[in-house]
């Protein structure tokens, strides 16, 4: 074959740098829509009902035992490794497969995971009945029904009738769930703001106290205030106690793999399934349900089950409160660069100090908002305003509040760099049109030019909030914390609570991936919450660039 | 058609006039409020700038003191035989609060006596019988004391504080205890005179060195053992028999874990006495450093300060070396002296930090820190000789007594010692170390524990993760800038700038996640398969492209000039899926099958799985985007009618890239490797969750570190508010925030420059 050109030719035309450079590019390419194909996909898996999958286990040199549980992950290890433990490969190939299967019962195994070699397992089948548990404490539960008792009453048998019983136990647990919720919501709402009140109060009589104006009457007042908030309280606490009665009354038993017969309470179970008998549809249904679970509920088990609703909404109100303070200052300082400030000394040592704000390391703001805002600001407003409730700190601490200014100080470049870009894409002509119209310098840049400028704004605002969505360095020293007790958001007088401290999604990442006590069961969660956050972040940011570019579009017929 | 104005318009009412006042008005102060918001920014950055400093500055400035009062010693009113009292002290202490001291006299009498006026509060006599002959501490902080009698027996008593608050006022009631019994222990047999004697009380055991009339040294041990019915403790005793040592013993100390005796000779020979083996281990002759004239252990009882008649004081502690124990000199420090001499007088240790408080001749007192090897103040403080320093356990308060017997009570403002240039950036010779090191490890739960604040592991940690990160990004980034900006169609360009600014968009949160949970154990069983990656796709890529160049000119032309990216995703993805499937067989045919089991055994290179090459790519892929972005703009502005000039000249597409339009851009590209390197300075996530976060200095690829960035995200939420430690960590804070001020002010003002050259252009 003849050649279009040979080696020495080809090299010497300098298309191997430029097919090297272009290599370049498709790398960071594959990486970007790689690593985010990785996370949708471990993170979008996490809902999906896997099928029980039940052997026997036959190590060689061990007694047979039954496993039984979800696959969650495979690999292949190598016939040296195999052989380094005494054992072998399935007819001397290189590599043999190994399970990592969830067997859930910690309470029972006191491990979630294990990992069986393939080639061991015989009597493989996926019985229908198996089903999956999942509990408040202890993780999930995997094994067969057993019987069902309401009270001390035996109503259903799952060996003489296994339809009847189930569907007889899916009622006893929707009547627990009820129960549960119903408690939940008295206890977080009416005695959650009972408990608020009260310290209200104690507050307010230590206020008193401190500016020697309690007398004996204001005592007395208070005292009966607080009398009637105790007797409130006990009244809560009364129908508490019944329905508590109520939600221990129905348990069931249940045999795990090794056939082991098991009580759990219904009070202890949040959903159970039997995931080999659910056809395609059921498990949509289920997908979703478990989506809404993970959008819409609160942690369970240290973070490591249940939803991030916590995380999402401290996330989102942290980002709400630092888009308010970020952009009027950084419109007004990009306004002072291209429309008032002569271009010259000052402007060029703006440029720099704006700059340098983007180039500062998170981490320098965080320890900036922990010392100047936290201690400094916060315990000064302290002493000033909150000096009852000292020495607990109310604003003297990290907090909501400290942490959305420290975010908008770091994100104020942003907007400063897209307001101006924007603001210098105005044509001139339309400057001098207002002005010569009469309009003052003000009176042009407010109808005018800032109208104009405002999907630029946009733009800015929305970087700036999914920068700061993102960013978790600094929200570790100002506000965040791994489980907030209510949200920073309810129904408590003032109602928003800016000295509060709130749960983040990337916080959360960190948190459950790296600090929690079960890294292993919490895995596909954290993958699912990282997928949340990358979908928050690309979609703010390719919408902030579409506005960009719709501006682009819009200008370029301007400036003919 | 121009209409006449109509008369009847008058633009002159009272009503219009306002009106243009408020627009002029409002025009005014919207341009004030306008310039203060702009202004704010340079504001800011002052103020982090500044706050960070004055959070900072506390640490480097040297003690004051500050003098409150000075009295006579304190004199019963009772008894009226005051001016035999003089130079009758023994030890003088203050409590916790620095309200109450305690002075014992050689009568064994003691005295508690208010700090601020020196009346006497009460007064005590320790029941020993016989004449009160030797005296000792066991530490400053354990308040136990040892009387010694010149019938060989001693008691232990203790001074100990109560504080109660009636009316809401503290009073601090002082009182004596008798931790060991009330009966003094009987130390050497034949009721010999103890004339000197050292305590050394710990956890388990206790031990005694007492010296008799003869000058010969007798030691015992006490094991301790709580009675588990009435709940004492129950000493057991043990005799050590000592060697015997040359000269005339001066004075005797014992170090915490109750294996070494230290004994001065003839002022002149120190002996080291291994009290397990009862053996003599060392002697050193210490003439070079001049006549011993005060010795005193240091915080922690590890080290013993040794003073001379010539001004000098030096840090003694055990290290090991070559397999032996050795008495090594640490440091040493010197006060000022008029002409050669000044004899130290008296040595006080700190009671919570290594520092400590030494007096020379004159009254002069100078504060020192021991591993800090820091001065912090030397002063003439009081006329006269002193006799004796006693510092508060907080370290807030001095009292001095001198020959005359004067009290002089200080104020001591002396909050940071630990911190100076040479405990942050030089090796260090720590306690019980081998050899001066590098090592930061800021806290322990013990309360005598020597912190470690060298910065040089951080600042390493922090280069090296910018480096690998860096070695991944640059090449990377800068190669795709330029063939984004100059080679790609216009119509991909606005594709792929999206993408990338996805990439920079992504949380570093997530980058640290994947690379500390996924990329992590993936490595270490793939290890072969990533470096064969390295050397498999630029190789594959450019076979491909030879291949495309020799393609016959129909599928050639399939691909418009500029897309070449979607053709080489599909090779890449080929040859690097095929690089880790073969690499495993490699491994088994080269390693053994595991090439990270042949590092560690074969190369003995250490691996952990959360390394700095981990790091590199996870911080490489954060970095990757700022580099682009900004290289890509730098190279994409150079103006065209240079690049068609060469072009025009005859140049193929590739030299006039590099001969023309790259030397054009570098600025431009320097600045965005500068901004590049700042963020992979400050990255603190990825850090946090990728590397071990071990504090080593190791230039190992396949170690972790420890970063300044993720150090303060570890550190700070523990350190107490307005502490050194916290401190150091706003010094780090600082000093991350200079490095990035100074790499981004640089690339901002290459950036204008080069803005001011291509409008010239």
């Amino acid at each position: 074959m003849k050649m279009n050109i040979s080696f020495k030719d080809w090299v010497k035309s300098g298309s191997p740098f430029i097919w090297l450079n272009a290599g370049a590019v498709a790398i960071s390419i594959i990486m970007v829509l790689g690593l985010i194909g990785f996370i949708g996909a471990k993170g979008l898996v996490h809902f999906w009902p896997g099928s029980i999958l039940e052997a026997s286990y036959n190590l060689p040199g061990s007694d047979s035992t039954r496993i039984m549980g979800q696959i969650s992950d495979t690999e292949m290890v190598s016939r040296e490794q195999l052989q380094a433990i005494g054992l072998d490969t399935p007819n001397g190939e290189k590599e043999a497969q190994r399970l990592l299967l969830k067997v859930g019962n910690r309470d029972v195994y006191g491990g979630d995971f294990r990992w069986v070699l393939e080639h061991h397992l015989t009597e493989k089948n996926y019985p229908k009945n198996a089903m999956t548990i999942e509990r408040r404490e202890w993780g999930n539960f995997n094994g067969y029904l057993e019987k069902v008792y309401e009270g001390d009453n035996q109503v259903a048998d799952a060996s003489t009738n296994s339809l009847e019983s189930w569907q007889h136990f899916q009622a006893l647990i929707e009547r627990a769930l009820t129960i549960h919720d119903e408690i939940m919501g008295i206890q977080k709402s009416e005695i959650g703001s009972i408990n608020y009140q009260i310290e209200r109060l104690r507050l307010k009589e230590r206020g008193l106290e401190l500016d020697d104006e309690l007398g004996e009457l204001v005592k007395v007042e208070l005292a009966k205030e607080r009398e009637s908030l105790n007797a409130e309280y006990e009244e809560h606490q009364k129908i508490l106690s019944v329905l508590y009665a109520d939600l221990a009354r129905d348990h069931f038993t249940a045999t795990e793999m090794n056939g082991q017969s098991i009580e759990i309470k219904m009070s202890e179970v949040v959903r159970a399934f039997q995931p080999n008998a659910m056809n395609t549809l059921e498990k949509i249904a289920h997908y979703f349900s478990k989506l809404g679970e993970f959008l819409g509920d609160d942690p369970r088990e240290a973070n490591t089950e249940g939803g991030v609703f916590p995380a999402i909404f401290g996330t989102v109100l942290m980002v709400i409160l630092m888009a308010i303070m970020v952009t009027p200052l950084g419109v007004v300082a990009a306004v002072y660069l291209r429309e008032y400030a002569k271009q010259g000394f000052i402007t060029r040592v703006i440029r720099i100090a704006v700059n340098n704000l983007a180039g500062v390391p998170s981490i320098v703001y965080g320890v900036f908002g922990l010392g100047f805002f936290v201690y400094f600001l916060g315990g000064t407003i302290d002493e000033l305003f909150f000096p009852e409730a000292l020495p607990a700190p109310t604003f003297g601490t990290s907090g909501l509040l400290w942490a959305s200014i420290t975010l908008a100080l770091l994100t104020l470049p942003v907007v400063i760099v897209a307001t101006e870009e924007g603001l210098a894409r105005i044509p001139r002509m339309i400057r001098e049109g207002s002005l010569a119209l009469g309009a003052t310098k003000w009176e042009t840049l407010s109808r005018v030019i800032l109208p104009m400028a405002s999907p630029a704004m946009m733009t800015g605002v929305i970087l700036a909030v999914a920068r700061a969505a993102g960013e978790v360095a600094p929200l570790m020293l100002v506000g965040v914390v791994k489980l907030a007790p209510t949200l920073p958001l309810n129904g408590n007088y003032p109602f928003l609570h800016l000295d509060q401290k709130f749960m983040h999604l990337g916080f959360h990442i960190y948190d459950v991936g790296f600090q929690s006590p079960n890294v292993e069961a919490a895995r596909p969660l954290v993958y699912a919450t990282a997928l949340l956050l990358v979908l928050v972040i690309a979609l703010l940011n390719l919408s902030a660039i579409y506005i960009r570019n719709h501006l682009r579009e819009k200008y370029k017929a301007l400036d003919m | 058609m121009s209409r006449p104005l109509s008369s009847e318009i008058d633009f002159n009412t009272p009503a219009l006039r306002r009106h243009r006042q408020t627009r002029a008005l409002k025009n005014k102060l919207a341009s004030i409020g306008i310039a203060i918001g702009g202004l704010s920014i340079i504001g800011a950055v002052l103020l982090i700038f500044f706050y960070l400093l004055y959070e900072v500055a506390p640490m480097f400035v040297p003690a004051k003191v500050e003098l409150i009062s000075q009295y006579q010693l304190p004199v019963n009113s009772n008894n009226t035989q005051d001016n035999s009292d003089k130079s009758q002290t023994l030890m003088l202490a203050m409590e916790e609060q620095a309200e109450v001291a305690i002075r014992v006299k050689k009568s064994g009498e003691i005295n508690f006596f208010s700090v601020s006026d020196g009346h006497v509060l009460q007064t005590e006599q320790i029941p020993l019988p016989g004449k009160l002959s030797a005296f000792d501490v066991n530490t400053q902080a354990s308040r136990l004391m040892a009387f010694a009698n010149n019938q060989g027996e001693v008691l232990l008593v203790k001074h100990n504080y109560k504080v109660t608050y009636p009316n809401d006022k503290r009073l601090i009631t002082p009182e004596l205890i008798y931790p060991y019994g009330a009966e003094p222990l009987t130390l050497i047999e034949n009721g010999k005179a103890i004339t000197n004697i050292t305590l050394r009380d710990g956890e388990e055991a206790m031990v005694l060195a007492a010296m008799d009339d003869q000058g010969e040294l007798h030691a015992s041990r006490y094991l301790k053992e709580v009675d588990f019915l009435s709940e004492e403790v129950v000493l057991e005793y043990e005799a050590i028999n000592l060697p015997s040592i040359a000269g005339l013993i001066n004075q005797v100390e014992i170090d915490q874990t109750m294996r070494w005796m230290f004994v001065l000779a003839d002022q002149r020979l120190l002996h080291v006495i291994n009290l397990e083996e009862e053996s003599l281990t060392q002697t050193i002759t210490l003439d070079a450093v001049g006549t011993i004239t005060s010795m005193s252990m240091l915080l922690g009882e590890n080290s013993i300060l040794i003073g001379n008649s010539q001004g000098k004081i030096s840090q003694w502690f055990m290290a090991r070396q070559d397999e032996k124990w050795r008495l090594n000199m640490a440091r040493s420090f010197a006060i000022e002296t008029q002409g050669s001499d000044n004899k130290i007088q008296a040595i006080a240790s700190e009671q919570r930090r290594k520092g400590f408080f030494v007096a020379g001749e004159n009254g002069q007192v100078a504060i020192f820190h021991s591993t800090a090897h820091r001065t912090l103040l030397d002063e003439k403080l009081v006329e006269g000789d002193i006799e004796f320093l006693s510092i508060s356990p907080r370290a807030k308060d001095l009292l001095v007594q001198t020959r005359q017997g004067e009290v002089y009570h200080f104020k001591v403002h002396n909050e940071h010692p630990e911190i100076s240039w040479a405990s942050m950036w030089d090796e260090i010779w720590y306690e019980g170390y081998e050899k001066p090191e590098y090592i930061w490890q800021s806290s322990s739960s013990s309360s005598d524990f020597e912190p470690k604040y060298s910065l040089v592991p951080l600042a390493f940690g922090t280069l090296k993760g910018a480096f690998y990160a860096m070695l991944l990004a640059a090449p990377l980034a800068i190669a795709g800038a330029i063939y984004t900006a100059y080679f790609m169609a216009p119509a991909l360009r606005r594709k792929v700038k999206p993408i990338i600014e996805l990439m920079e968009a992504l949380p570093t949160v997530i980058l640290g996640f994947l690379a500390g949970l996924a990329l992590a154990p993936f490595l270490e069983n793939n290890l072969l398969g990533v470096f064969a990656i390295l050397i498999v796709l630029p190789v594959s890529m450019l076979l491909f492209g030879f291949c495309w160049a020799n393609m016959p000119a129909k599928v050639r032309d399939l691909l418009p000039e500029g897309w070449h990216v979607p053709v080489l995703i599909p090779v890449i993805l080929l040859s690097g899926w095929l690089a880790l499937s073969i690499s495993p067989s490699i491994e088994i045919f080269f390693f053994n099958g595991s090439m990270v089991d042949w590092l560690n055994n074969d190369l003995g290179v250490s691996f952990s799985q959360r390394n700095a090459l981990i790091v590199g790519l996870a911080m490489g892929f954060a970095v990757i985007p700022t580099i682009f972005s900004i290289a890509e703009d730098a190279i994409f502005s150079v103006p065209k009618s240079l690049s068609y000039g060469s072009l025009a000249l005859g140049a193929t597409p590739w030299q006039t890239m590099i001969k023309v339009v790259l030397p054009t851009a570098s600025p431009g590209i320097f600045s965005a490797l500068m901004i590049g390197m700042g963020r992979a300075v400050g990255e603190t996530m990825i850090v946090l969750m990728a590397t071990g976060n071990t504090p080593i200095t190791d230039v190992n690829i396949f170690e972790g570190m420890r970063t300044l960035a993720a150090n303060i995200a570890v550190e700070i939420p523990e350190s107490e508010v307005g502490s050194s430690h916290y401190r150091i960590l706003f010094l780090t804070g600082f000093v991350l925030f200079l490095f990035t001020f100074i790499f981004n002010t640089a690339a901002e003002t290459v950036r204008q420059r080069l803005r001011i050259k291509y409008g010239q252009l």
